[in-house]
């Protein structure tokens, strides 16, 4: 078969760095390929030399698009011949409509007289063809992220598609959602639309993909045919990392002790709409030395019910009783949460969770100033050495602790937010996604931290969409939906099937207690 | 533990070029002056212009500390002008029309400054008012109180001890020592001095840590120039009238900042909120307090300002402060803080402020018009900022 796409040999350097060497990439027309790696295996750089980004030049080897080669000067040379690809963060202006957004680079009309009708119709068109039942004067802000991933779709769509590359499009949706978007993919390749689709979530990938090319510290490890039967996911990461992953999660010995944190009859409101309960009454626990999962689709209101717990930090109107020890706490403050021996680690670490422009040192200490500056005068070099402490603890990767941790990957950012609040010696720590957006390696890192905090006689709270993860690392797993627990399942009963099915079940129910 | 410091230790390759921001600014000031020095026919380094470039600009250095504390919180305050302006009025009134003793006045219009700011920052605070939008109404508003409460007129003049704020020296201890004022010159030498102390000891604990340090030979010379600078120019200030009041007062409060910016918690809280406020926020940081403070101090530092602006006038002015706030603003951004928070030292915003001010005072005795230093303050304005980003996206 021709293939649609051939990047022969392709090589680039950054500053004496090699991010890609000698790599060879095709995709066959009308073909899902996917592109997997770890972070800084090259997947992004090498996207950004086919999509122009890094012009002709820039870089060696060849690019061959429908059978010439091409030589892109920048990303609308790409564009122009159907090669469209879609960012992990999304490029859409929130205060516009989904229409705006659609045709913001090259609206349809006259004399720079934008044609409102056709914007409005054609506008429909794509979204009816994404799937999307939205009107089009809808502001992109209003609707979920996974709708607004249909709509970057939607946006490409509205460009001739020959190849469509998605780097990462499901790392922030839903399952639910996730599985949309497959289908979408699955349909554009009926249509004879090539995919070219980057992630992190092999279960995805080896569902949708006809080929995956697994790259790997800038090179091409293999490609795999998936129509030669199915490909293992053990098998992909094994290539991945380049080592035998014979377990993805470490093992552990739990001890389990008395109860530790408990909050009984917790409810919170939006912020925002005062009358909207998004909390439900809840009764939660955690034990000594144990690892509670806390399971849920997207929206289920789990990281609201951890950030009301933690000081406040969302809602309003929040009630109920939390108890630490034995003994009533007062956590109304981020402060008395903190001091209270709780500790969050964000689902967002960049937006939420550090100072990227400061060093590592100070964003170590950053939640617990008291214990290296006496009489508000800080210690520098007692700080100094707190910092390499945990650097040397975590196996924190960087030249020194005064490197920016804007500059650190994302396994090292999230191991200098850990850093954070283990300093704060917490008792209990609420881990929102601890893993989102690492690379397989870096995960295993986490999980073992995760074991140590564990065995350390601390309650451990992890919160995450990924329900193998759960499954792996927790000793218990509630499920939450619509901000009400719907099911518990001790760790070693959990399976994938019982917690959305417990979800689903909860679903089904609403109607009747509407009317009840 | 040791094994990590130890990989923290010295690659003196690359280290100029890490810290060439750092001094840049101080080369540029040095540049400038000497640029300066050379075609006034070294009219800028006498010690009677020396003397009053320090007088002409330590109400802007005043206040950059504030504002840069204000813009390092991510804001920005634009009625430090109209406020200082008022707070001369309310000075002058005081003291003038109502007999009050110079003491309760200034503490009364320092505390007036605080209230000014608390007022400010409320609203920036707590309220999430764009700081831009409340000080923009601050400064219309306290223009217009300046011009009610003198009524249009000037009023003056202050009480004699008051002047001494700003035209007033530190008393001199040797009796008959002609035309040099030793006091001072001892004063400017210990100062240096001290700084060295600090510098070497500071070292030492770096070392005994095993942190990276400079050079040492880069070291000893950095300290050599530091002290012979500054017992420089404390010599030519001495052979003058001696060391000014004010000069006294800001040297003080220059050291105050550095040192609560760099070494206190409230300093690293302030740079916090200013790098991410979610992120401090959730690490408990009380960010929305911090923000009020950094209004309130600077309120009070534009009281000061504006008490020390009509000592040295010895009159209160409808036209007093006008158009401080640009200077201010502008020192502290050629000085490297950054205009979306989180970043910027208090020893560039008084280099900035000295930068301006020198340029000022160098193009003043040039005879360049008043339209033409403008031009070219602000493109100097500009092109400082743009080298910044350059150097910091070359990084």
């Amino acid at each position: 078969m021709n293939a649609l796409l051939e990047m022969q040999g392709i090589s680039k350097h950054f500053a004496g760095v090699k991010a890609l060497s000698d790599v060879t990439f095709a995709v066959r027309p009308g073909e899902i390929h996917a592109l997997v790696g770890e972070n800084g295996a090259g997947k992004s750089t090498l996207m950004k030399v086919l999509s122009g980004v890094y012009p002709h030049g820039s870089y060696d080897g060849a690019i061959v698009f429908d059978g010439e080669e091409r030589r892109f000067s920048d990303i609308n040379a790409s564009e122009s011949l159907g090669i469209i690809i879609i960012h992990q963060e999304l490029a859409l202006v929130p205060l516009l409509s989904i229409a705006e957004n659609i045709f913001i680079a090259n609206p349809p009309g006259r004399f720079g007289i934008i044609d409102r009708g056709a914007v409005h119709r054609r506008t429909r068109e794509l979204l009816a063809k994404v799937g999307l039942d939205e009107s089009p004067d809808t502001l992109v802000t209003n609707i979920g992220v996974g709708k607004q991933q249909l709509v970057e779709i939607a946006k490409a769509l509205s460009k001739k598609v020959r190849l469509l590359i998605l780097d990462e499009p499901t790392a922030s949706l839903s399952e639910k959602d996730s599985a949309a978007l497959l289908d979408l993919l699955l349909e554009f390749k009926a249509q004879g639309i090539a995919s070219i689709l980057i992630s992190h979530k092999l279960n995805e990938v080896s569902k949708v993909a006809d080929r995956i090319t697994v790259l790997r510290d800038g090179r091409t490890v293999d490609t795999l045919d998936c129509h030669d039967g199915a490909v293992e996911e053990d098998r992909i990461i094994s290539k991945m990392v380049d080592r035998d992953l014979e377990h993805r999660y470490p093992k552990r010995q739990p001890t389990i002790g008395e109860p530790i944190f408990k909050v009984s009859n917790w409810s919170a409101y939006h912020p925002l709409h005062s009358d909207r309960q998004v909390i439900k009454n809840v009764d939660f626990e955690v034990r000594r030395g144990e690892i509670v999962g806390i399971a849920g689709l997207m929206g289920a209101g789990r990281t609201e019910f951890a950030m009301s717990i933690f000081g406040r930090a969302w809602g309003q109107k929040i009630t109920g009783r939390a108890e630490m020890e034995g003994r009533p706490v007062d956590l109304s403050t981020v402060r008395r949460a903190i001091d209270a021996g709780l500790a969050y680690v964000t689902e967002d670490r960049k937006q939420l969770g550090l100072l990227l422009a400061e060093d590592i040192r100070k964003n170590v200490t950053l939640a617990n100033l008291p214990a290296i500056a006496p009489g508000r005068i800080i210690d520098d070099m007692k700080e100094l050495r707190v910092a390499s402490d945990y650097r040397g603890r975590m196996h924190i990767r960087c030249h020194s602790v005064f490197q920016e941790t804007g500059k650190l990957s994302g396994g090292n950012q999230q191991k200098v937010v850990l850093s954070k609040w283990l300093f704060t010696d917490p008792k209990v720590l609420i881990l929102d996604e601890p893993t989102r957006g690492i690379d397989v390696g870096a995960k295993y890192e986490i999980y073992c931290i995760i074991n140590e905090l564990a065995d350390a006689g601390k309650g451990v709270v992890v919160i995450s969409s990924e329900m193998p993860e759960l499954l792996g690392i927790c000793d218990r797993i509630c499920v939450m939906n619509e901000g009400a627990f719907v099911g518990e399942f001790a760790g070693t009963e959990a399976s994938q099937e019982k917690i959305m099915r417990a979800i689903m079940r909860k679903g089904e129910q609403r109607p009747m207690e509407a009317l009840a | 533990m040791s094994d990590t410091a130890l990989n923290d230790k010295p690659r003196h390759a690359g280290f100029l070029k890490n810290n060439l921001r750092e001094y840049g600014m101080l080369i540029s000031l040095f540049a400038i002056m000497i640029f300066f020095e050379v075609v006034t026919n070294g009219t800028l380094m006498r010690p009677l212009n020396l003397t009053n470039l320090v007088l002409q600009n330590s109400y802007i250095v005043i206040m950059a500390l504030g504002m840069l504390l204000v813009i390092v919180t991510g804001h920005i305050d634009l009625s430090v002008g109209s406020v200082a302006g008022f707070i001369g009025a309310v000075a002058a009134v005081l003291m003038v029309k109502f007999d009050v003793h110079y003491i309760p006045a200034t503490l009364i219009c320092l505390a007036l400054g605080g209230l000014i700011g608390a007022a400010q920052g409320y609203w920036v605070a707590y309220f999430k008012i764009p700081s831009f939008i409340v000080t923009l109404a601050g400064m219309l508003v306290f223009k217009g109180l300046a011009l009610a409460i003198l009524a249009g007129q000037s009023v003056g003049p202050f009480p004699p001890t008051f002047q001494k704020l700003s035209s007033g020296f530190i008393p001199e201890l040797v009796p008959d020592a002609g035309t040099l004022y030793p006091t001072s010159l001892a004063v400017g030498a210990l100062l240096a001095l001290a700084l060295v102390w600090l510098n070497f000891r500071g070292r030492a604990r770096q070392e005994a840590h095993h942190v990276e340090t400079e050079p040492y030979g880069f070291f000893v010379a950095k300290n050599v120039a530091l002290f012979g600078i500054i017992t420089y120019f404390a010599y030519l200030i001495a052979s003058h009238r001696g060391m000014p009041n004010v000069l006294v007062i800001m040297t003080a409060l220059i050291a105050l900042y550095a040192f609560v910016t760099t070494r206190t918690t409230i300093g690293r809280q302030i740079y916090a909120v200013g790098g991410n406020e979610k992120a401090a926020k959730l690490s408990g940081i009380k960010t929305e307090r911090l923000t009020f403070l950094t209004f309130v101090n600077m309120g009070v530092l534009a009281a000061l300002a504006g008490l020390v602006f009509a000592a040295r006038l010895n009159t209160a002015t409808p036209k007093a402060g006008l158009g401080f706030e640009l200077d201010v603003i502008a020192a502290c951004f050629i000085g490297g803080a950054s205009a979306y928070g989180g970043v910027g030292r208090v020893g560039g915003a008084v280099i900035g402020a000295l930068i301006m001010g020198v340029m000022n005072n160098g193009m003043s005795i040039l005879g360049i018009g008043i339209d033409y230093q403008q031009v070219i303050k602000g493109l100097v304005l500009l092109g400082a900022v743009c080298l910044d980003v350059y150097n910091q996206r070359r990084a």
